[in-house]
């Protein structure tokens, strides 16, 4: 799966730290968008203008993403789609080209943002190194926050999709599902978890929880 | 041409060029093992011998209490790892504080977790300074040894050692425990700080080539005579066998004329340091709306500027500085790539929020006037592009 590969080298100036170069390049395409983000909220844009807001996150995480979108509401697609981060460069680079996503080609309909996995984002950037696939999967669970607070406007409840799953963390968003993707993905230690999904790092009451989850997936998956 | 404006120094420095050519012949026609007993050896060792009574001389200590090492990490490892393990039997509780290195904090998680060791953990005033009575306090019958770092890698805060070391001489004496030693990290201070060991009164001392000019990879940790380690690994008989293997000789040349120059000129340099420092500060602080200084505002390293730019992310204001020829960190180096805040700047009692927002930019020996005018004048605006599209308003209580 791209989101698994090594990132691709870019061709100038590659951001690397100091004690581990590998883990942390950018591409091309994540630098453009962390330079040039598109269609974040301006300060002189009014909220009122938007039908559908969408909140994750917290700064205490290192990361806190809010989006507005503006659906038409006869053929359901997304017009716009503005968004505001207080994130890393990969955080900055994933909503940014999330935003161009919903939006290109006349918008996707609500039904294709929810289609759309944070690995498809991973993949239109050329891969982001594996400690930021977080960052990916923020802006997704953003949009789905977005798209559920547009049909509980127009009081379509039916159409609202709670994740079938359980919020962990009430701060970050983290689910037993995440939990569940993160023990997957080969994290089965809680510090591999917090760094995969970052559950727990502003709310540190809801570990015992935590690692009571990882021990049962990792029982039920590798046990 | 982009102006390249380095403002990592505390990360490293670069090699100076008197040290690398001191370094030269020992990576060509001076190429044999100080142990050898032939005159190929012989001369090599000589000069090994040199510096190491150089260094000594300068540290006011005797060249046997010199061990050279692979960097501040290995000092730091083996002054802890080292003198704990083989003193145990005096007691099995030590002393440290929660902004040290990682290098001397994890050798000391290590012993707690693992070695069945007890740490007690200081933790620091809101300006990053633990004070001598706080070391006192917690000072018992069963510590054997207490590490704290002589200025801190992150925010400058320039800890009393000698005060410390005083006190701890004292309470030795007292009570009547020869045993209890005192080590601090001092891989930050070399270039403006006082390394006298006699006045400092500490036992152990660790210093790294690759923060004063000199050779990356090459550390050195200052050990009074008596001290008994128990040593990292084994082999020969070199570094009186607390250190066995070839040494690097290259090294051990750079190290000693990087730290002869560095002592040489800490007065001076400190002086014009700090004039730069502070106006850097004031000039962020005009700038720039909302920021908070972090650390001590003049028990500081003169080259440690630490500010935390409220709203945005540090990572982020690195690459965007990066763009522009400046090239400073948050936090360490060696936290950059995780994605936890420092643990310092959590550990001065401020929010994640904060301390994600923690820029470092330490100065050194080619900063000018001119380098941080240029970055005066390229730091606004990317902090303005960057808070436009934050969602975050940090609370004013953590920045007035």
């Amino acid at each position: 799966m791209s989101h698994k590969q090594e990132p691709i080298k870019g061709t100038q100036g590659d951001v690397t730290t100091a004690d581990n170069a590998k883990s942390w390049f950018y591409t091309d395409v994540v630098k453009d968008h962390f330079f040039n983000p598109r269609n974040f909220m301006h300060a002189d844009a009014h909220e009122e203008d938007f039908n559908a807001i969408g909140k994750v996150g917290s700064p205490a995480c290192g990361d806190e993403l809010r989006v507005w979108m503006k659906v038409d509401p006869e053929t359901e697609r997304i017009t716009e789609f503005r968004w505001k981060t207080f994130g890393c460069g990969s955080a900055i680079a994933s909503t940014s080209m999330a935003s161009e996503m919903v939006t290109e080609n006349g918008g996707m309909t609500l039904d294709e943002a929810r289609a759309l996995k944070p690995q498809d984002i991973m993949e239109r950037l050329g891969g982001l190194p594996q400690r930021k696939f977080h960052c990916s999967v923020l802006c997704d669970k953003a949009l789905r926050d977005a798209i559920n607070d547009y049909y509980r406007r127009i009081e379509q409840f039916d159409k609202i999709i709670v994740e079938a799953s359980r919020i962990i963390d009430p701060v970050s968003k983290v689910t037993d599902k995440d939990i569940e993707e993160a023990v997957l993905e080969g994290a089965h230690t809680l510090e591999l978890v917090q760094q995969k999904t970052k559950v727990g790092i502003g709310n540190p009451g809801c570990l015992p929880a935590v690692e009571e989850i990882i021990r049962f997936y990792k029982e039920k998956y590798f046990g | 041409m982009k102006r390249e404006v380095y403002l990592d120094h505390a990360a490293t420095t670069p090699l100076h060029p008197a040290v690398r050519e001191v370094m030269l012949p020992y990576l060509g026609e001076k190429f044999g093992n100080p142990s050898s007993f032939h005159s190929i050896g012989k001369i090599v060792k000589d000069d090994v011998d040199t510096a190491r009574a150089r260094i000594a001389e300068i540290l006011h200590a005797r060249p046997d209490e010199i061990l050279f090492t692979s960097g501040g990490t290995e000092s730091d490892n083996l002054a802890i790892l080292g003198y704990a393990r083989k003193n145990q039997q005096e007691g099995k509780h030590l002393i440290t504080t929660t902004i040290e290195h990682h290098a001397v904090l994890e050798a000391m998680i290590h012993l707690e977790k693992k070695e069945g060791f007890e740490v007690t953990y200081l933790e620091p005033d809101r300006e990053g300074l633990i004070s001598v009575d706080q070391v006192e306090k917690v000072l018992r019958e069963d510590t054997i040894l207490v590490s704290i770092m002589y200025a801190n890698n992150e925010i400058g805060t320039i800890m009393p050692i000698a005060d410390m070391g005083n006190m701890i001489q004292k309470w030795r004496d007292e009570h009547k425990r020869p045993f209890l030693k005192f080590h601090t990290d001092a891989c930050q201070t070399p270039e403006y700080l006082d390394l006298d060991v006699e006045k400092l009164h500490v036992d152990m001392l660790t210093l790294n080539g690759s923060k004063m000019y000199g050779p990356k990879g090459m550390g050195l940790l200052y050990l009074k005579r008596g001290i008994k380690l128990q040593p990292l690994q084994f082999g020969g008989s070199q570094e009186r066998a607390l250190r066995p293997g070839t040494e690097h000789v290259a090294g051990i040349m750079g190290m000693a004329k990087s730290l002869e120059l560095a002592q040489a000129n800490r007065e001076e340099e400190s002086v014009r340091l700090a004039k730069l420092r502070d106006a850097f500060i004031e000039g962020i602080q005009s700038r720039i709306s909302k920021t908070r200084l972090n650390g001590h505002p003049t028990k500081r390293l003169p080259n440690n500027v630490n500010i935390s730019i409220m709203d945005i992310e540090g990572e982020a204001m690195i690459l965007y500085l990066d763009a522009e020829g400046v090239y400073a960190s948050t936090g360490s180096a060696c936290t950059s790539a995780s994605l936890d805040p420092s643990h310092v700047i959590l550990a001065l009692g401020l929010p994640y929020e904060v301390a994600h927002g923690s820029i470092r930019f330490s100065l050194g020996a080619s900063t000018t006037e001119e380098d941080l005018a240029y970055v005066l004048e390229v730091l606004p605006p990317l902090v303005e592009k960057l808070r436009s599209i934050s969602p975050v308003r940090v609370d004013e209580k953590y920045f007035v």
